[in-house]
């Protein structure tokens, strides 16, 4: 049972996604794990071919418990061995999370409900399934919230936040998208939150100490920038998974994993790399209304940039007051590791990158 | 409410569903924001014009965008460029 983010103890296995026999490759998706963040996808760490499963789905298990045994080619090969059968991919079913949840709750069995529904399963189906009546209500499941409220209460108790803000003129960047735009078919359209994570990917790499984890009392900086993009659930809650080496990709390849991802968390199929590697964490308010955020670093992480709502203000150009939209950045970053100084630094080349995003 | 209407409105439910499934389209208010009332955010509003621009079979420009705000605003828009 992997490690899927700071203070989590225990998972249930809800699904197996391979069978005894199969070949497995490094991050291939085995197997579903159901946590207090929802149910996520877990990948294989190893290479080789999965002979036994050790838990049975439904199981609560302690994080490091082994799930299933996997064979590595070398200790398997041999004449006699028996080519195994190809497995055949099985069908994945179309659950949102609370769904998978409330089937636990009601005792519903997914799987069936899914053959019935042609795949697809919402939290209607699965009350429909158990006879309940459908309360709509847009308030996060319990082990959600719990999840996040002790996420953030260690952050606050252990991390010593700073908090620096800047306003900056973002017109230059929702010009660049327009033109971008103009030319791209609506399924292929940026939107300005990839901006926002390529340029925080870029600041992180230039100033490190935003950039990894503390853990065992020191900070152990990270060679890969893996951006974490902070997502709110439809049916409430809040996860922030990681878009993986985001300074090394392209703005449309970027959009393409961005509009992936958001999809597949909406969609309850995280992957556990996904959650477990953030190094740096992005969290934009969007078209809220909100001026500016103060976030909480993701523990262990040792950075989060908060943006607020694209505002349309005043602004001085060359002696003169015109009307330009801004936002406004906001890093808190962990003093053992950093000070207001290096801060400034960063926010100072992140405004840069904004404000001249030809370099994005 | 004419048939060409009436399909258009079809249309647009189904790719509201699409991105939005615990949608009850009696509880919408045709005049109202998207946005506010079911929380799109941008990729809701990405998904949701993919939706349309396959069902509708058109090009939408990213500046007619704000048309599209609204279930009234999503028919007024389509039946002056019906797919």
């Amino acid at each position: 049972m992997p490690s899927l983010g700071a203070g989590m103890e225990t998972g249930t296995l809800a699904q197996w996604l391979v069978q005894p026999g199969a070949h497995i490759k490094r991050g291939d998706l085995i197997a579903v794990v159901e946590t207090q963040k929802g149910a996520i996808d877990v990948e294989s760490f190893e290479a080789g071919t999965l002979t036994k499963f050790l838990v049975e789905p439904g199981t609560e298990v302690p994080v490091g418990t082994p799930l299933a045994v996997i064979d590595g080619a070398g200790e398997t090969a041999g004449s006699e061995v028996v080519k195994p059968e190809p497995v055949a991919p099985i069908e994945r079913p179309h659950v949102s999370p609370v769904a998978r949840r409330r089937a636990q709750e009601l005792g519903v069995d997914i799987e069936a409900l899914a053959a019935r529904t042609g795949g697809s399963v919402n939290l209607e189906d699965v009350e429909k399934a158990a006879g309940t009546p459908h309360k709509p209500a847009p308030v996060a499941p319990a082990g959600m919230r719990q999840a996040i409220a002790a996420t953030m209460a260690r952050s606050k108790r252990e991390i010593p936040h700073y908090y620096l803000a800047a306003t900056l003129d973002f017109s230059a960047v929702l010009n660049r998208l327009q033109t971008m735009n103009a030319s791209l078919p609506v399924p292929e359209r940026l939107v300005y939150g990839v901006l926002l994570v390529k340029a925080v990917a870029l600041a992180a790499k230039r100033f490190p100490e935003f950039n990894g984890y503390w853990v065992d009392d020191h900070f152990e900086p990270s060679e890969r920038v893996n951006v974490g993009v902070a997502i709110s659930l439809r049916e409430g809650g809040l996860v922030a998974p990681a878009l993986h080496d985001a300074d090394g990709k392209s703005l449309s390849i970027l959009m393409r994993e961005f509009l992936d991802l958001v999809n597949r968390v909406r969609a309850g199929h995280m992957r556990s790399s996904e959650i477990a590697e953030p190094t740096i964490t992005v969290s934009s308010m969007g078209e809220q209304g909100v001026d500016s955020v103060y976030p909480i670093i993701y523990s262990p992480q040792v950075a989060i940039v908060g943006f607020g709502s694209i505002v349309e203000q005043p602004w001085v150009v060359s002696g003169k007051v015109v009307a330009t939209r801004t936002i406004t950045a906001t890093l808190a970053a962990d003093h053992r590791v950093s000070d207001g100084h290096r801060g400034a630094l960063f926010l100072a080349y992140l405004r840069q990158l904004l404000e001249k995003p030809e370099a994005l | 409410m004419n048939d060409a209407a009436n399909t258009t409105r079809q249309k647009v439910l189904a790719a509201l569903a699409g991105v939005a499934p615990e949608l009850d389209p009696n509880e919408l208010d045709p005049q109202q924001n998207f946005r506010d009332q079911m929380d799109f955010d941008s990729i809701d509003f990405l998904n949701f014009a993919t939706h349309l621009h396959q069902a509708f079979g058109v090009d939408i420009p990213e500046a007619d965008y704000p048309k599209l705000f609204s279930l009234d605003g999503c028919i007024a828009y389509f039946s002056k460029r019906p797919g």
